[in-house]
């Protein structure tokens, strides 16, 4: 089992959203989170006063997957999240130790399909 | 004659009527996506500064001051011979500059109305350009023929209490045509749930309260007109808000909010044309009626017909300005307002024509005006933000800012 | 003798600029960190509280009672004798009530206008007792000076027609020295966003309209004066607001929702003072001067001279006011308002100098007066919130309360 965190551009959360129903990726949480990376933020201009480095927006998904849907998955968000331009985001995979669902109790790979 | 009284109630009137702009800059903002607010407020309240100027510059003058039965002359540009004392012509009890500022505030929120049709894809700059070709060529002309001496529709006896035709009709033909011209949205016919629906409530509050301004102020003077305009405003709007609440419930299995609200405004448009010239029964109807009409457009004909009219202002201000314009028709009377028209219902058939040639002409008027506007104004710079830009927002794009921090 | 007419209209006036406070705390209260927002909309609301205790019960008596040229007696404490007949030496033909408590209105805002220079760090408490010994020592004898009968500036010719001096400079100056004092916030120079654009942009529009009661209401008739006087307040606000708009795009790419409002309050704030002695033209030179010089100070000698004005309360006020000073000193007609004088541009360089004077001095007095409160009240309680308190929020640690919450 294994846990995919991606961070990506808010406006492209709808053509992710599609990739993953595409590869039957239906099961996923979303937030909304401030961060940059190499681009250092963008300039916004207060009452003439640019400001430059403002955090910039980026949604964070997590989506636990079992380890035969984990291409897929990657696959998706990339296809779906990708301009080109910086500031596209990332992905991370971790380990995951355990799922569990809280209606009916089942736990390990079972749970998180 | 001045009247102390009078000139109180039309000066306060235009407060009001002022207000309705920063209202519907509301409504309307909190309709769209967070990432779009700002361009939306924005674009209500640059208008308030471009045709602000405009209309005490030129529009007034265009508009009012005598001319050919198409548009005024600009004899009273700059306010040239626009004093402090009354003209009577227009208004015998109040100075001509309390007409003149009235009159201001209608050519500020009509071309506002036009956003809703646009909103979330047109570029800044185009949208500037736009509105001030717009307000000289489409919004003049036709405040000229509708209310200016000599003016066409003047002349041939049309009634429009309180700007159905001028302001409603009007924005609403230029909002269906700003719709087909600029071409949908991205995600379109996928909704777009209000990022603030409160914010539409505010604005919708603010319309109604500013509403009574628009319409009785409209009578300019505070006399039995004007209580019968303030009257069936009300009256309108009640029965439409509920309507639109009933057929969402029968319809959808719940009333909703922000149906209310579109009907509420629905009401307060079409009974705009008839305010001076209609009891409260009237009124019941037209609100009734507005709001069964308005609902089959912005749901079913809107979706057959694939248009995106982003917030409806066709379907609300368009339809609810025709609908308006037609029921004056039908149910005028002379007994109520002796300076009026009897309608089709009081035995006078003609009035409808003639509301009906008025309403055909302003929509083939505003259609190919808007349309020859845009197409100028696409050839000059564009009228729609390219993709990335519509994908990241107005807010950003258009005006570097956000409207609202994640942190603090 | 009273008229129904111009009592209706004060009377809807004095209400329009009570809801200029409210609209000042949405104005400020969008532009600061959500953590002090409720900071913000308390200090208006309490000074709505206070003050309207405080001028029936002294403010009003200090300020427009007969007494010497400083000051007022305390013949009308408690509004002993100020009854609901005319008082002529003020206004004839309405109550002497209807005078008092439209300038009720305007002790209220004044204050208020100060609380954007101390924003997000001042002490409730301090605060409390700092705005209400500025209302005895600062306002109320500024008031009686400027318009009180016997008043001095009065009786050396100064015109202001809706309190460009006593509103708006007096609490621009008041402002800076509290800047100063208090000293900067923790991150200055950099900006903070605001964290709720569309309550600005809501703050200015309820300011917009609030302003026709403020500046036409000023006439205390409804008459041809009131009518200039409404109109030439949209003209200048539009003029200064497209200014802003503009000089935003030239020199950051892009014109702001924020700077269009900044721009819009500014014109208003210069016209206030002008606004029964000029026409249309004058209005809008002076909507455009007060973007240009308000955008400098507030976009660039803030920063080079470094003083922490939060929310630009001298900045747009302090400035905009002093410009509407002076302009009035040059664009005055008498040709438009017999009651008035010309001015330089008219023939009459004294008068230039005579307001040129009213500035000068209400700007030493409102600094020394300002200062020395600020001083006493920090002896007694300390004006600023400790380091900790400041990071954590005026919310929660001087009023035990958030704005927003998280969940649900």
């Amino acid at each position: 089992m294994k846990l995919v965190i991606a961070i990506i551009q808010p406006h492209k959360l709808d053509d992710v959203k599609k990739e993953l129903y595409q590869e039957e990726v239906n099961l996923i949480t979303v937030s909304e989170v401030l961060g940059h990376g190499r681009q250092k933020g963008v300039t916004e201009v207060y009452r003439g006063i640019k400001e430059t480095g403002n955090l910039l927006r980026k949604i964070r998904l997590e989506i636990a997957v079992n380890d035969n849907f984990l291409e897929r998955t990657i696959k998706a968000i990339t296809k779906g999240a990708r301009t080109g331009e910086t500031g596209d985001g990332k992905i991370f995979v971790l380990d995951l130790s355990e799922c569990v669902r809280i209606r009916t109790g089942e736990t390990g790979p079972e749970a998180i399909g | 004659m001045i009247n102390a009284g009078d000139t109180a109630f039309v000066l306060i009137a235009s407060a009001m009527v002022l207000l309705m702009t920063p209202g519907l800059a509301f409504f309307y903002g909190g309709m769209v996506r967070r990432k779009n607010v700002l361009g939306v407020l924005m674009q209500c309240f640059i208008i308030m500064c471009v045709l602000g100027l405009q209309w005490v510059l030129f529009g007034y003058s265009l508009s009012f001051a005598p001319g050919n039965a198409f548009i005024g002359s600009l004899d009273w540009a700059g306010l040239r011979g626009v004093g402090l004392e009354p003209y009577a012509d227009y208004a015998a009890t109040i100075p001509h500059q309390a007409f003149m500022i009235f009159q201001a505030m209608f050519a500020v929120i009509t071309p506002a109305l036009i956003i809703g049709a646009f909103a979330e894809r047109m570029k800044f700059s185009a949208f500037l350009v736009f509105t001030l070709l717009w307000a000289f060529f489409v919004y003049d002309p036709i405040a000229h023929m509708v209310w200016g001496t000599g003016g066409l529709f003047r002349n041939l006896g049309v009634l429009d209490f309180a700007g159905g035709t001028v302001v409603h009709i009007n924005a609403g033909v230029a909002a269906l045509v700003t719709a087909l011209y600029l071409g949908k949205r991205k995600h379109f016919p996928q909704a777009v749930a209000p990022h603030n629906l409160p914010f539409t409530v505010l604005g919708a509050g603010l319309l109604w309260f500013g509403w009574f301004g628009f319409n009785a102020g409209s009578a300019l003077a505070a006399n039995g007109i004007a209580v019968n305009a303030f009257v069936v405003t009300n009256t309108a709007a009640a029965a439409a808000g509920l309507t639109w609440a009933l057929i969402d419930w029968l319809h959808n299995g719940k009333p909703t909010m922000f149906g209310t609200v579109t009907g509420a405004v629905a009401g307060l448009v079409a009974i705009t044309p008839a305010a001076g010239f209609v009891g409260v029964i009237p009124a019941v109807l037209i609100g009734v009626g507005v709001s069964i009409i308005c609902f089959l457009m912005v749901t079913v004909v809107k979706m057959k017909f694939g248009y995106d009219d982003s917030l409806d202002a066709f379907g609300v201000h368009g339809i609810g300005g025709i609908f308006g314009a037609l029921a004056t028709g039908l149910f005028a009377s002379k007994a109520l307002n002796p300076a009026g028209a009897d309608g089709l219902f009081n035995g006078n058939p003609k009035l409808f024509l003639i509301q009906l040639g008025a309403v055909l002409f302003t929509l083939v008027y505003s259609l190919i005006a808007t349309f020859v506007i845009l197409k100028i104004v696409d050839k000059l710079i564009g009228v729609r933000v390219n993709e990335k830009d519509e994908a990241i927002g107005l807010d950003l794009t258009q005006h570097k800012e956000t409207a609202y921090t994640v942190l603090e």
